[in-house]
């Protein structure tokens, strides 16, 4: 077969033609030296095993398919939500490639960052240069209004001092005096991409408040965290704070760069807290965080500095909403407004509507400690069993926290969290303790092709499903989305249970 | 465009003083030597390369680790090839490429998959040595299928003196002799992937091939053997190129690296020649074949018709007539299908301007396939090609083509903006802000998850993906009615 103008066949199918299926065999049979099928065979089905599981779950060293990245990853992340600002990290300049590469292809969106290219000579020398001349180019190509600095591990393993560099430069000139240079050190081996974001948030907030006499006023501080639905998320957020009539600030708001409009201009940056916003900050009364192990340090920081501050698990669902909503409330001293009501009232009416396809089943979640969190409580309030919850970067506090969730309803029952472990063991828990469905991100469709549990993806990253990242997935509306997504998935697994003519589709009805 | 070639230098050049005039000075005359514009019979572009980008520019260059890890010895796909450091490296070059492979992933393949030490302070402050046997032992013990292990290194390993080495040494005789690969690929070795590159092809030299010696080969040989050398197999395309060579007459023993295996490496030395696609990535394992076994090397191209056919001549030129008749018969065979799509998407794309910045071999080696459609290239640039790249790409681009080496996001922007191609085609990173202005975009890194793009049956997916991109209606809604 070649192929025929009139219909190209790319990857998808043009492999399956007879003429490469012999290709691959031969190739194989003659020159891969392979192991004999059955050899295979027999290892694969031992894979799944208990036998297995105990080897897998004794590991001490090597990390499989994790599911965590980076400090400087949740560096940038943090950057990019404030007002004209280019990240800087300072390191080697494949990191940098790397996280442009991981968000644009999370959000199809530009993902714009600097690196100062360090190479051997800094490695001996230490980076200074490249800091001054690295500052000294990115403001004046790029007229940033603020450069956010963060570090890749190697400037960390050679001890590179960025409070000194960052002062040497502007003594050099490499920016104005009273230009905006916030740093936080974000080494790649302690904690993982949300640590990250809770470092450079903190020497972000740090950087304006440090030494500010603080006046209160009224309005109220919000974080979001490293968020996946960043975009939709935050814009629900301001929704239900104009609604409630909350003075509100978003710290770290990176909604508009990462949705930005073709219309025949690049937007380098786009919307953003203001660096003004982010200087009277200081003055809120309380702030609120949506993720509390993403933003340990900040919260202390903002504490210390004398607001209250709360913080919440990624919450999903009515309940969560509520809580969230009258903390609010009680904060600000605002009402609840009727319209909201009336939004929670349709997502419990959903909840009922639905809750007979859900109720009962079993499901695996894994992802950052917090979003674990908000959904396993979601699945419960539906009547799900959120059975194995895993989180790589999750650690002792989150295990007891999630456990104590699990203990407060009977569908947590038997339900277990498992900090520090990866995707590998979660292959061998699908396998030996399977569940009807599993949540996570992209990678989470290797789980499904090897366990086959159906994937419902959320989570960070999803790159082989466009815009959900635009959806909220917090708020009564957001709660909705999510429901909506994992109903979809139920309704077309029934679908595909029972799409064989004359065997199985007495079942493949119309009406669900 | 109607513009003469004088004219397009003038204008290049003076789009070059534009974007050197934002830059301080000392960076200004740096990147000066970085862009120029070719002028015809120079024996070269005229342009600087293979030396460090310049700090907070925004180059769209990766690191030594990609080189190794993400191109040359990631896709080998039954060793286990360990992310070495910090747990981000792996991650964000996890299952990135599609380097297309076929085999039972987790039990005797491994290539989409995340191995990594996952660094603590522990381990730097402490050393990681241990940690790597251990890793080693547990590798063995939970894949006991794989063929061998690399050890690819991130940043910190160079920095905190691991002895890579010692380990891979040690646990090789342990494990009867096995191949185990330690690639000091860390991130801020060189300027760019190219050294990773390097790296990567010299510890196949002293790791695999020196390790062999003496080792019988797994099969018979043949006066018509070939290995495919420089192919990472993305959406397929080193099977698109090898059923071309096999249907000549051909037989391929080995693909390096796209669903390549340790044993096709071992075969290698026995091969009658080594047919080299990215120049760039692996002409150093093929100089050294050439040196050491006395295999000869040829550079081929497998984009459009027009290359596809001078490659296959080229190739068949070492062998004896049975080889030359069948390149003629596969031309031939192709010729109508080629034809079917010429007829059908030159019409729709003649003319048409296309600037590129890619790595490896596409700066020039795609030109043709454009060319076969009546396309032209008007601007093209290496992310990390050396002066050797730019050589070979005099044979491939028109007097007055604008050239760019390790362009920065800001040059790259400006130029387009200038330029007004009407594609771009380029990386991940650089396909949001093109398409956002509203100029359409094709990735030829990863074939905007497309492909296969080479031989014959990558041609017409070529085409059809770059009649897509040009003639996508969206583009003609980015301006609101209103305004």
């Amino acid at each position: 077969m070649t192929q025929n103008v009139e219909s190209v066949v790319d990857h998808f199918n043009l492999f399956r033609g007879p003429e490469y299926i012999e290709m691959f065999e031969n190739k194989r049979k003659n020159f891969e030296n392979p192991y004999p099928d059955d050899k295979i065979e027999e290892v694969r089905e031992w894979t799944k095993s208990w036998e297995y599981r105990e080897k897998n779950f004794a590991r001490e060293a090597l990390t499989v398919n994790p599911a965590k990245a980076c400090q400087p990853l949740g560096a940038v992340f943090a950057a990019v939500g404030f007002e004209g600002t280019m990240p800087f990290v300072h390191g080697s300049q494949g990191c940098v490639a790397y996280y442009r590469s991981h968000f644009s292809r999370h959000f199809k969106e530009p993902s714009s960052c600097v690196s100062s290219s360090m190479t051997e000579d800094a490695a001996v020398f230490g980076g200074l240069n490249n800091m001054i001349d690295g500052l000294a180019n990115t403001y004046n190509m790029y007229k940033p209004k603020m450069i956010a600095v963060s570090t890749t591990c190697m400037a960390e393993v050679i001890g590179d001092d960025l409070n000194g560099f960052i002062q040497n430069a502007r003594a050099k000139g490499s920016v104005p005096e009273d230009f905006d240079v916030p740093y936080a050190h974000t080494p790649a081996f302690v904690g993982s991409h949300i640590t990250g974001y809770d470092n450079a948030l903190k020497g972000i907030v740090s950087h304006f408040w440090e030494g500010k006499e603080r006046t209160p006023n009224g309005k109220i501080n919000f974080i979001g965290g490293f968020d996946g639905y960043t975009v939709g998320n935050l814009r629900e957020i301001k929704r239900l704070f104009d609604l409630m009539g909350v003075e509100h600030t978003i710290l770290a708001d990176n909604s508009e760069v990462w949705d930005t409009p073709a219309d025949g201009e690049f937007r380098m940056y786009d919307g953003g807290t203001t660096l003004d916003d982010a200087k009277a900050a200081i003055n809120a009364k309380a702030t609120i965080s949506m993720q509390e192990y993403c933003t340990e340090k900040t919260l202390a920081y903002i504490k210390e500095k004398g607001q209250e501050v709360a913080a919440f698990n990624h919450p999903v669902g009515v309940a969560a909403t509520d809580a969230f909503l009258m903390e609010v409330a009680r904060i600000t001293g605002k009402a609840i407004p009727a319209e909201l009501t009336k939004e929670r009232g349709r997502l419990v009416d959903a909840i009922a509507d639905s809750s007979a396809h859900i109720h009962g089943k079993k499901f695996a979640i894994y992802g950052d400690p917090d979003l674990c969190y908000g959904l396993a409580s979601f699945l419960m309030e539906l009547g799900a069993e959120p059975v194995h919850v895993l989180s790589t970067n999750g650690g002792k506090e989150w295990e007891i926290k999630m456990q104590a969730l699990f203990d407060s309803s009977p569908f947590g029952k038997g339900c277990k969290a498992y900090p520090g472990k990866d995707l590998w063991h979660m292959r061998s828990l699908l396998n030996t303790e399977p569940v009807d469905f599993l949540i996570g991100n992209t990678y989470g469709k290797y789980l499904e092709r090897d366990t086959g549990t159906p994937l419902i993806r959320i989570g960070f990253p999803v790159f082989d499903r466009h815009h959900h990242h635009r959806y909220p997935v917090w708020g009564y509306q957001g709660a909705m989305n999510v429901l909506v997504w994992v109903l979809d998935k139920i309704f077309d697994e029934m679908d595909k249970n029972t799409i064989i003519p004359a065997k199985t589709d007495y079942s493949y009805d119309i009406i669900r | 465009m109607s513009l003469t070639v004088e004219e397009v230098k003038a204008r290049n050049q003076d789009l070059i003083k534009e974007v050197l005039e934002v830059y301080p000075d000392k960076t200004a005359k740096r990147r000066a030597k970085h862009l120029g514009t070719y002028e015809e019979g120079k024996p070269d572009c005229g342009v600087k390369s293979n030396v460090k980008s310049i700090p907070g520019v925004m180059t769209i260059r990766g690191c030594a680790y990609a080189g190794s890890k993400g191109v040359v010895w990631g896709p080998i796909k039954d060793m286990i090839h360990i992310s070495h450091g910090p747990v981000g490296c792996g991650q964000y070059s996890w299952a990135a490429r599609r380097n297309y492979y076929i085999g039972t992933t987790g039990v005797d393949t491994f290539v989409t998959m995340q191995f990594t030490s996952d660094f603590q302070e522990k381990d730097i402050v402490f050393g990681g040595d241990k940690k790597l046997e251990k890793i080693m032992d547990e590798i063995q013990d939970l894949f006991p299928l794989n063929k061998g292990i690399t050890v690819q290194s991130e940043c910190p390993i160079g920095l905190i003196g691991d002895d890579i080495e010692a380990v891979s040494k040690k646990k090789s005789k342990e494990y009867d002799g096995k191949t185990i690969v330690p690639v000091r690929c860390e991130g801020f070795r060189g300027v760019s992937q190219s050294l990773g590159h390097h790296i990567a092809n010299d510890t196949i030299r002293d790791w695999v091939f020196d390790k062999m010696d003496g080792k019988p080969a797994a099969f018979e040989a043949t006066p018509y053997d070939v290995a495919i050398i420089g192919d990472y197999n993305i959406g397929g395309d080193a099977w698109a190129s090898r059923i071309l060579l096999e249907e000549m007459g051909l037989r391929v023993i080995a693909q390096w690296s796209g669903d390549g295996s340790i044993a096709e490496l071992e075969n290698t030395p026995k091969a009658k020649l080594n047919v080299l696609h990215c120049y760039r990535s692996m002409n150093y394992i093929s100089r050294h074949m050439e040196e050491k076994y006395g295999i000869p090397w040829v550079e081929y191209n497998f984009f459009g018709p027009s290359k596809i056919a001078a490659s296959l001549r080229e190739i068949a030129s070492h062998f004896d007539d049975r080889i030359k008749e069948g390149a003629e018969r596969v031309i031939a065979k192709y010729q109508p299908m080629m034809q079917a799509v010429i007829d059908k998407y030159k019409p729709r794309l003649e003319g048409k301007t296309v600037m590129l910045f890619v790595g490896g071999l596409r700066p020039r080696h795609v030109i043709g396939a454009y060319e076969d459609l009546g396309m032209e290239i008007v601007g093209t640039g290496y992310e990390f090609g050396h002066n050797d790249d730019y050589q070979r790409t005099t044979h491939y681009v028109k007097d007055g083509t604008l050239i760019y080496d390790d362009v920065t996001g800001y040059e790259f922007e400006k130029f387009v903006e200038k330029i007004q191609p009407d594609l771009v085609g380029s990386g991940i990173k650089e396909k949001y802000v093109f398409q956002k202005m509203g100029v359409p975009f094709r990735q030829m890194h990863s074939w905007d998850y497309s492909g296969p793009y080479h031989g014959y049956d990558g041609f017409a997916i070529f085409a059809r993906d770059m009649d897509m991109a040009i003639n996508n209606p969206v583009w003609g809604l980015t301006k609101a009615p209103w305004k």
